[in-house]
């Protein structure tokens, strides 16, 4: 098949399709099978009101997954700040007028669907990244100030998402634009500069963290100190997952979540019920597919020929780990909960379309692989 | 191209770092399952079902009680209160004022209702209005259509249709104390839950209490139920049928609450049946059910009457000279006496120095024993005493169950006291003097028994065997029917004594109330086929000083009340074939401050009459009412 495009510099769409990883595809298609089920479970054994939705939205979302995987890459990397503007703008509109849910303004309604745009700014921030250490020249790396608005691409949207309040969100910006600076090839020390300079912070964000932030983290420290108030999340996500034991109870029969002991059990908590369900074997399993998917995504990056590609698989899929082990990690008592979905299991509209959004750059990048790309988004021979 | 291929490396370099990083965190995760899955599994396992599964304990209704012909004593009631459940009601505040148009509520009422709706579920029951009325609960329960969210529970609480009148025998239930949780029964955990805390239902709180049932129930968090996963009915409490006559009952407390603090007991003294224990005053036990209210306790504890106290078990009083019929049997059985051993009285009988007073100045002259009975002649009985010595007298009138515990079957039954030589060394390191044993004689000095003793000592000098007085029939196991009984009771022993002088003291009792000059010769009956036979006694309360004697000391009503004489009297009836026997105290003499034969015997008299009216061995039993039948709620 080589031989169709050895010479061409803009595939046809046939072979582009053709190119779709569809390995992947298949990989992501099961673990959002698993959610269907798990979803499925968490109402009980019905479809309603969770799981058809569901399977109705990772339909649209695998098209936009391909939608995006088509396109040129070349057109992600010049509309990069196009797409990072227009996210911001979103992310300070619901500061303005947001919605008001859970005690955090999160949402734009726009009617069909609640847009969160901090979650779009996840995938709109490695894109921006990936395009400005690309155009920056290797030496240029050294220079603190040309870090300097690369910083503010990471630290403005953060501290907007942090005031909403979403301490999940803004972690996962601050920790995943800090894999882009250190893939840059960003020095060590000056990440032990930032490092020490946040804890001399601390003390005085502390200060402005929000009661139920504070009660997180010290529950999170003891949660069994208060097991009927604060810490209930903590405790009665870890007896669910606790007494899945090794097989566990088996679909449908999970007690701790159908007896509604698990809050959010739908959206953030919801690898309880599959660890409560199907046990050790069942989380490990998961964790299995994840690793798949990291696997392919790091694959996907080493075969890039591209500065911008590699960049931007690599920031694609350390996104992704950071969705799945903060998710896991908060659930079972290794971190604070944060709130932080599942991705591709976790019930919600923006969070799929927002990690399908991503995986489709990640196959754009390998649809495109062989393209060589410039500083400025120009093509290099 | 060098500066790209550098890049490119670093690049790499950097994300299998990262990648090396990720791996760690995974396994982490990885490690974080197996700690909680399989290490602490067992642990998360049972705290998930402990989570899930919830005991209700159900609370059985306890036994009643009732009399020996099925008169209900001790029932259960239903109560009524108004619940308001949160979440279907629409406003509360204007609920409560729609619900407060038809019942008053109280501040107090709104203040715990606002406390509870702040503490409680949303779906759990919140009471608004405790213990209504039929009429109160019949205005919210028509109203429920406009009081969304508002219902009425039924509950159960102790009712005692008689009252003050059966408190003393019944007793009262009240709600159980942090001593008694120690229990090995869950029940008493439970926060409504009643004990019984004195008379027949804190002796039978066991058999009444019956058996917890338990509902096991699954509940999600919040704690509301979603269905029950075993349900297990427990036992109703059995009934209680008491020996107690109510009517005669009735008449007795009726009697007694006329002289103010004062006990009587009559005994069926062929079966030791206890068909009336009076103890006035009483108390109100439905109160103590409800909960008490700090004034009403305070009344009840400063109250100089003690209504709180049975005085006919628990009241110690010196029997006077109701001890004469036992010290004559003393005598006669010792040999120290015989029916002709005369004595004469000169008003006055001399040891040593001291000089022991008969209660008639003047003297009665020459006498044998059944005259002293009659006329209750003291020197008569110190000459006596003086002869049989305290050891002697002691040891007849324990015979009698005087100075001993009789078990009767409702708690706090005090012995009394009958002195021996043994007894005063241990306890004051005296030896005994001869000047007591000459008090003692006339149920003076250290010497004090109960009513409830007093009774049984007539029943023992009626019957000729050592009767035991109970309360409960068969204790506590049900009887089909009242059954008459024809004879004495055989498993009761035979005392010992001889009949002719047992016959002879029965004779001088006779005496005491039928012929001239007795000391109750005012309280006879006169219907021939009910005559009764007794003996008054008049215990000094207040010891009579020489100066008070030589000037003329006070009687009766013109001496503060606390130091007036106590009035006794006991009696046994038909005389032709004793059956019905009683005991009476009236504490200080009562209203005019009388002595044994003008306040007591009358009573007693009274109360014997009623008995024998009522003679269950003339009298077909009812059908019995008021449920005979376990107790079902």
């Amino acid at each position: 098949m080589r031989w169709l495009f050895e010479n061409a510099r803009q595939p046809t769409l046939a072979v582009k399709l053709l190119n779709v990883n569809w390995m992947l595809v298949l990989l992501l298609a099961t673990i959002a099978g698993v959610g269907f089920a798990m979803l499925y479970s968490a109402a009980n054994g019905n479809w309603q009101p969770w799981a058809a939705r569901q399977v109705l939205r990772f339909a649209v979302a695998v098209v936009v997954m391909l939608a995006v995987a088509l396109v040129d890459i070349r057109f992600w990397l010049r509309s990069a700040y196009v797409f990072y503007a227009v996210t911001m703008v979103l992310l300070i509109a619901v500061e303005v007028r947001g919605a008001i849910g859970m005690g955090a303004q999160r949402w734009i309604d726009l009617g069909l669907i609640q847009l969160q745009p901090s979650e779009f700014m996840k995938i709109a921030l490695i894109l921006v990244l990936a395009r400005y250490f690309n155009a920056l020249p290797p030496e240029d790396i050294r220079r603190p100030v040309k870090l300097l608005v690369p910083a503010l691409f990471v630290f403005v949207p953060a501290i907007l998402v942090l005031k909403q309040p979403d301490l999940g969100t803004a972690l996962m910006l601050v920790i995943g634009g800090a894999a882009m600076f250190f893939l840059a090839g960003v020095r060590l020390w000056k990440f032990a500069l930032i490092i020490a300079a946040a804890g001399a912070v601390i003390p005085f964000a502390w200060t402005h963290l929000r009661d139920y932030q504070r009660n997180r983290i010290y529950t999170f420290l003891d949660p069994e100190s208060d097991p009927l108030g604060a810490g209930y999340h903590s405790l009665q996500s870890k007896i669910a997952v606790g007494s899945g034991g090794v097989f566990g109870k088996g679909f449908l029969s999970g007690t701790q979540s159908h007896l509604s002991f698990l809050p959010e059990r739908q959206t953030d908590f919801i690898f309880t019920i599959l660890a409560e369900e199907f046990g050790l074997i069942g989380g490990l399993a998961l964790l299995a597919l994840y690793g798949l998917v990291f696997i392919y995504g790091y694959a996907i990056a080493f075969r890039s020929r591209s500065h911008f590609g590699r960049l931007l698989a690599f920031g694609i899929t350390t996104n992704m780990f950071l969705y799945v082990f903060i998710n896991m990690a908060m659930v079972i008592g290794l971190i604070p909960v944060v709130g932080v979905p599942l991705p591709l299991i976790s019930y919600g509209g923006t969070a799929m379309l927002t990690v399908m959004f991503g995986f489709g750059l990640l196959m754009s990048v390998y649809v495109h692989r062989d393209i060589r790309i410039g500083r400025h988004g120009d093509t290099e021979q | 191209m060098k500066r790209e291929s550098n890049r490119s490396k670093l690049l790499s370099r950097r994300a299998m770092l990262l990648a090396g990083g990720k791996v760690g965190l995974l396994a982490a995760l990885a490690g974080r399952l197996y700690y909680l899955q399989v290490v602490r599994g067992g642990r998360f396992a049972m705290l998930a079902d402990e989570n899930r599964i919830n005991i209700r304990l159900l609370a059985p209704p306890r036994g009643h009680i009732v009399d020996r012909f099925g008169v209900p004593l001790a029932v259960n009631r239903p109560t009524y209160r108004a619940v308001l459940v949160a979440e279907q009601a629409g406003d509360i505040p204007s609920t409560l004022d729609a619900v407060a148009t038809l019942v008053p509520l109280t501040e107090a009422d709104r203040r715990r209702v606002a406390r509870d709706l702040r503490n409680k579920h949303s779906f759990v029951p919140i009471a608004i209005r405790e213990d209504m009325t039929w009429d109160e609960m019949t205005r919210v329960e028509v109203n429920t259509l406009d009081l969304p969210g508002v219902s009425i529970e039924q509950g159960l609480i102790r009712h005692y249709p008689f009252g003050e009148e059966t408190s003393h025998i019944v007793g009262y239930v009240a709600s159980v104390s942090e001593k008694e949780l120690d229990s090995d029964d869950p029940l008493v955990e439970l926060p409504d839950f009643r004990i019984g805390k004195s008379g027949v239902e804190k002796q039978y709180d066991l058999e009444l209490r019956g058996t917890g049932g338990t509902s096991e129930v699954e509940v999600n968090a919040f704690g509301r139920i979603v269905r029950e996963l075993a349900h297990e009915d427990g036992l109703a409490g059995q009934e209680i049928v008491l020996t107690i006559d109510m009517a005669l009952q009735d008449f007795a407390t009726r009697r007694c609450a006329a002289e103010g603090s004062s006990s009587a007991v009559v005994l069926d003294s062929w079966t030791g049946e206890v068909l009336a224990l009076a103890s006035s005053p009483g108390y109100d036990p439905d109160a103590f059910a409800s909960g008490l209210t700090p004034a009403h306790w305070k009344d009840l504890i400063e109250n100089p009457y003690n209504p709180l106290t049975n005085k006919a078990i628990a009241g110690t009083y010196a029997p006077g000279s109701t001890f004469k019929p036992m010290m004559a049997m003393a005598g006669l059985e010792a040999g120290v006496l015989t029916p002709e051993t005369e004595f004469f009285c000169p008003g006055y009988f001399q040891l040593g120095n001291s000089i022991f007073h008969c209660w008639k100045k003047e003297g009665h002259g020459t006498l044998a024993v059944r005259r002293a009975i009659k006329e209750s002649c003291d020197v008569f009985f110190y000459h006596t005493a003086d002869l049989l010595g305290i050891d002697r007298m002691a040891q007849m009138a324990n015979r009698f169950g005087l100075g001993v515990k009789l078990g009767i079957d409702i708690p706090g039954e005090k012995t009394g006291l009958i002195p021996t030589r043994a007894w005063k060394l241990a306890t004051t390191g005296v030896s005994w003097q001869r000047g007591e044993t000459i008090s003692c004689g006339i149920g003076q000095s250290f010497v004090s028994v109960t009513p409830l003793q007093l009774a049984t000592y007539a029943a023992r000098l009626a019957t000729a065997r050592a009767v035991l007085p109970q309360i409960a029939r068969s204790q506590g196991v049900m009887m089909p029917a009242d059954t008459v009984a024809t004879a004495v009771k055989s498993e009761f022993e035979v005392l010992g004594v001889q009949q002719k002088h047992l016959d002879l003291v029965r004779d001088g009792m006779y005496g005491v109330v039928n012929e001239p000059h007795g000391t109750a010769y005012g309280a006879r009956i006169t219907d021939a086929a009910m005559t009764m036979g007794g003996k008054t006694g008049t215990a000094q309360v207040h010891h009579i000083s020489e100066a008070e004697r030589e000037h003329g000391h006070l009687t009766g009503i013109r001496v503060p009340w606390q130091q007036r004489d106590h009035a006794l009297f006991i009696a046994f009836a038909p005389v032709s074939a004793p059956r019905y026997v009683c005991a009476v105290v009236v504490e200080h003499g009562g209203t005019i401050g009388g002595e044994g034969g003008a306040v007591a015997a009358p009573i007693a008299s009274d109360l014997l009459i009623e008995a024998q009216k009522r003679d269950p061995a003339r009298r077909v039993p009812p059908v019995p009412f008021g449920g005979t039948t376990l107790a079902k709620g």
